[in-house]
């Protein structure tokens, strides 16, 4: 079980409120992932779940029990944390063991418990090192046998990948997805990165200055982002937003279109532009266009290799039902 | 990136390092060398370096007369005792100013630092009556008290220094392993500290065993440690320097082994970390 | 950046390092202070009354205070100049590459381990005796006349031993300071065009300044309370001349028994020491914000 109930949780560092009063729910074996800026309060919220903070109002439920004044060791969760926080001291087996040692299993049953989660994580063979003799990869396994061995209610992970490089971080995310679909334990998942969270997430949180912003899939977040933040946050490239003239025609303050929803034309289109800088990944290419009225160049995707250069004067239409309007709240209008 | 040096310039300062460095230590060495002479050869003159009858006698004479071995156990017994209570004590502490550190930390460690800067000679009195009205005067307990006190500041901060290094995440690990406080400290913390714990160790025991100013008060004939057994021989059997020698070379060279292990922690912890 | 939780916990486990101190600093303090201003002999037991500043009249104007006070200034003067320019100049030297770095370091360092009365003793009389000492022998080598140390420059002799116990720890400091020195730093200063004498003057002292002055501070901490060397090798003397403030208090209190006298000058000391003390502390301060 992994039911997690967030009620009217507040929490203030002095006299800044960090997180305004915020509800949530986690259903049992959900994959969650809390993403945003760095800054916007999703490392703190992590930690108040952990039990590492105190929450300056509001409760935390557990599977349906009361759990905000629990301290973190008794909460039944497990965390990986960012620098994977190994004791250094001790073999992996150790480290892995050393939540079944602090809650007085027998040694057999550590023994058996430790073999097992190595043999998932594939770390048998390096049962008998030292956290400083294993390559990154390897580290971020041990910290989450650290974790698997507690059999927890659910697994928090603090931006776990973000010490890693890219090709390793591709692995690793897939790693953790097949172990959620495995075990089927709740996960809660912070990172800043929001392929990570489009690719893992069964449910997005998106947060902004401690508030939560948008709760939803990530197709749902793609499609039907609320406001303008998750419109802008949700996507790479990021969705473009041009207002005055091109947004009046739709009715809207603000109309946004995501770069993959333009089609460009030497000859004709719906917008003129000049392009500034053009990169050609082979597989994609982007255009940056400078328009009049438009303070930051517009970003185009298209697919496989087209022939604009720098100054080529370029047409651009939108896909008609991808065009996002927003009022001037921000808001998205239906 | 280091550059070649020319050999001719690398032999220069070679030369002129080590004729410092010999000039420095001379006075210990020529010690040394004294101790091993008989008392006839010590003031011959002209001084001979090398070439005389090596002897041991002096030591034996040494700890004959004046009992060296319950000096030598004095110092060992403050020295250790003073220093094993005082990390005792700053262990909790430092722990607590380096990982749970509140609006005040700085302020505490910084008002623990200065009872350092009281001079010793202003509490002289205080500390004198005291300990003579409870029965504290010339004995080790006293002098253990004493400088645990007096170092314990330095105690404190030095392991604050290396305690501030470890990530604050290791033990945050522990407490969501289930790890109760005393665990954390005593599985977690401790561990990994303890390079850091065993150089404070080594220099708190350099610094009780050279500390001569309550030593030599407090003490008179059964606690006396080393530092007031070589103040005996000011006079005047500081005219017999084959025993002087032998005497200092005995107080100074646990001390010097201890001190040439541990000189690399000797700059963080008498600066309180301002240079590392 | 915890719970109350810890907190809670963190108080009980700092509170027995505070209570201690606080009593150490508290209970002989103000005893201190309160004897002060008392007529108060061990020698006259019960006669102990009220004085208000006598004793401290009587301390500041006695001219041994005077000396002591010109003393201790010297002491700390003198050992500091020694240390703290023979310090750089070993420092630079030693921070050369050369065969046996690390023997040399280990003798240079040696003088810091040996305990003051040892030292004191040793150069006493193994070097500045008059008649056995090396010093006279190599006087005496030369066709001059031996100089008698402790009888005709007892301060500087002090001085000069004092200063040899600290060189070690000067020139440790300002090593390790030099060492941290990003060499990159020199090399483009020296591709700049700067000579060494340059280079010394723009980069290595201002970079050794902030360790110089921490070298400083904690000396005149410590220089302020030397003991054991006027201890057994001139016992003050002759007349004042190697008094500090620290053995004058000494004598008096405990040899002269007289606990008020000695307890005003012990709040002049800690007084002093204050001065001192603050400027160091802010030295500290800053680092902590680091």
């Amino acid at each position: 079980m992994g039911q997690i109930t967030l009620n009217q949780i507040t929490k203030s560092f002095g006299d800044v409120q960090v997180i305004p009063p915020l509800d949530l729910q986690i259903d049992d074996g959900e994959f969650v992932v809390f993403v945003g800026p760095s800054g916007c309060g999703k490392s703190t919220l992590l930690r108040l779940i952990a039990g590492l903070e105190d929450v300056s109002s509001g409760d935390i439920n557990i599977d349906g029990r009361n759990a905000t004044e629990v301290p973190p060791a008794k909460r039944g969760l497990a965390m990986v944390f960012q620098s994977y926080a190994l004791y250094p001291h001790m073999s992996v087996r150790k480290n892995i063991a050393f939540p079944l040692r602090m809650a007085g299993i027998d040694k057999a049953a550590q023994d058996a418990k430790v073999a097992a989660a190595a043999k998932v994580l594939n770390l048998t063979d390096y049962l008998d090192r030292r956290p400083g003799q294993l390559s990154g990869g390897q580290r971020q396994r041990v910290a989450i046998g650290r974790a698997i061995v507690r059999e927890p209610a659910a697994f928090l992970f603090d931006e776990p990948l973000s010490n890693l490089d890219a090709a390793l971080r591709v692995n690793m995310r897939l790693e953790i997805s097949e172990l959620h679909q495995s075990l089927k334990t709740t996960m809660i998942y912070v990172t800043h990165d929001q392929v990570e969270a489009m690719t893992m997430a069964d449910k997005i949180v998106v947060l902004h200055a401690g508030r939560i912003e948008q709760v939803g899939s990530p197709l749902e977040l793609y499609h039907t982002p609320r406001n303008k933040f998750v419109a802008g946050f949700i996507g790479s490239p990021k969705m473009n937003f041009l207002s005055g003239r091109f947004a009046t025609e739709f009715d809207a303050a603000t109309i946004g279109v995501r770069p993959e929803h333009l089609t460009v034309s030497h000859s004709d289109g719906k917008w003129v532009g000049k392009v500034a800088v053009s990169e050609h990944l082979g597989s994609d290419t982007f255009l940056y266009v400078d328009m009049d009225g438009v303070d930051e160049p517009v970003t185009v995707r298209s697919t496989g290799e087209i022939g604009f250069r720098h100054g080529d004067t370029v047409h651009l239409t939108p896909t008609a039902d991808k065009i996002h309007r927003f009022d001037n709240q921000d808001l998205r209008i239906a | 990136m280091a550059r070649a040096v020319s050999n001719r310039r690398k032999a220069l300062v070679t030369i002129c390092a080590w004729a410092v460095g010999i000039a420095i230590f001379f006075p210990i060495l020529w010690t040394v060398l004294t101790s091993f002479k008989t008392e006839a050869e010590a003031i011959a003159s002209p001084p001979s370096f090398l070439f005389f009858d090596w002897t041991l006698e002096n030591y034996s004479t040494v700890q004959e007369r004046s009992d060296y071995f319950r000096h030598f156990s004095n110092s060992v017994i403050i020295s250790f005792g003073s220093t094993l209570l005082g990390l005792l004590i700053a262990i909790p502490a430092a722990w607590s100013m380096a990982f749970v550190p509140g609006k005040r930390t700085k302020d505490v460690l910084m008002w623990m630092l200065s009872t350092k800067m009281l001079p010793p000679v202003g509490v002289l009195i205080p500390i004198y009556l005291l300990f003579r009205d409870t029965g504290l005067l010339d004995t080790r307990v006293g002098l253990v008290m004493v400088l645990t006190l007096i170092n314990l500041p330095i105690i404190v901060w030095m392991l604050f220094t290396y305690f501030r290094e470890i990530p604050g995440e290791i033990l945050e690990a522990a407490r969501m392993d289930g790890a109760e406080l005393w665990s954390e400290i005593i599985y977690v913390l401790t561990p990994m500290a303890v390079p850091g714990i065993a150089s404070t160790l080594l220099l708190n025991i350099i610094l009780s065993w050279n500390e001569a100013f309550w030593t030599l008060n407090l003490t008179a004939v059964d606690a006396a440690p080393l530092t007031a057994f070589i103040a005996s021989y000011s006079s005047p059997e500081g005219l017999f320097y084959a025993k002087l020698s032998a005497a200092s070379t005995m107080a100074i060279a646990p001390i010097l082994i201890i001190g040439w292990f541990s000189q690399k922690q000797l700059v963080r912890g008498l600066t309180f970390g301002a240079v590392k | 950046m915890a719970t109350q939780h810890s907190r809670a916990a963190a108080r009980l486990m700092i509170s027995p390092a505070v209570l201690l101190l606080l009593g150490w600093m508290i209970i002989p303090l103000s005893m201190t202070l309160y004897f002060s201003f008392l007529r108060y002999n061990l020698l006259i037991p019960g006669m102990e009354e009220w004085t208000g500043w006598t004793n401290y009249e009587f301390f500041l104007t006695d001219p041994a205070f005077f000396a002591a006070l010109t003393n201790t200034l010297l002491l700390v003067g003198g050992v500091l100049l020694i240390t703290i320019i023979g310090g750089v100049l070993l420092a630079l030297l030693l921070d050369q590459p050369f065969w046996g770095q690390g023997i040399v370091r280990i003798l240079v360092i040696a003088p810091f381990f040996v305990m003051p009365t040892v030292s004191a003793l040793v150069w006493k009389n193994m070097f500045m005796n008059p008649v056995n000492g090396l010093f006279a022998y190599f006087a005496k080598f030369l066709g001059l006349q031996p100089f008698d140390f402790l009888s005709h420059a007892p301060l500087f002799s002090i001085i000069l031993i004092v200063a040899w116990q600290w060189l070690p720890f000067a020139t440790l400091i300002l090593l390790t300071a030099l060492q941290s020195l990003d060499s990159e730093q020199l090399e483009a200063a020296e591709m700049d065009g700067a000579n060494f004498l340059n280079r010394f003057v723009f980069i290595m002292v201002p970079h050794l300044a902030r360790s110089i002055t921490v070298v400083i501070l904690i000396q005149t901490i410590f220089l302020l309370s030397v003991f054991a060397e006027i201890l057994v090798t001139t016992n003050g003397g002759p007349g004042y001349a190697s008094t500090n403030l620290t053995y004058l208090i000494y004598a008096q209190s405990l040899l002269q028994f007289d606990v008020g006298g000695g307890s005003a000058g012990g709040v002049v000391a800690i007084i002093l020491a204050n001065i001192v003390a603050i400027f160091l502390m802010r030295m500290i301060g800053k680092n902590l914000e680091a």
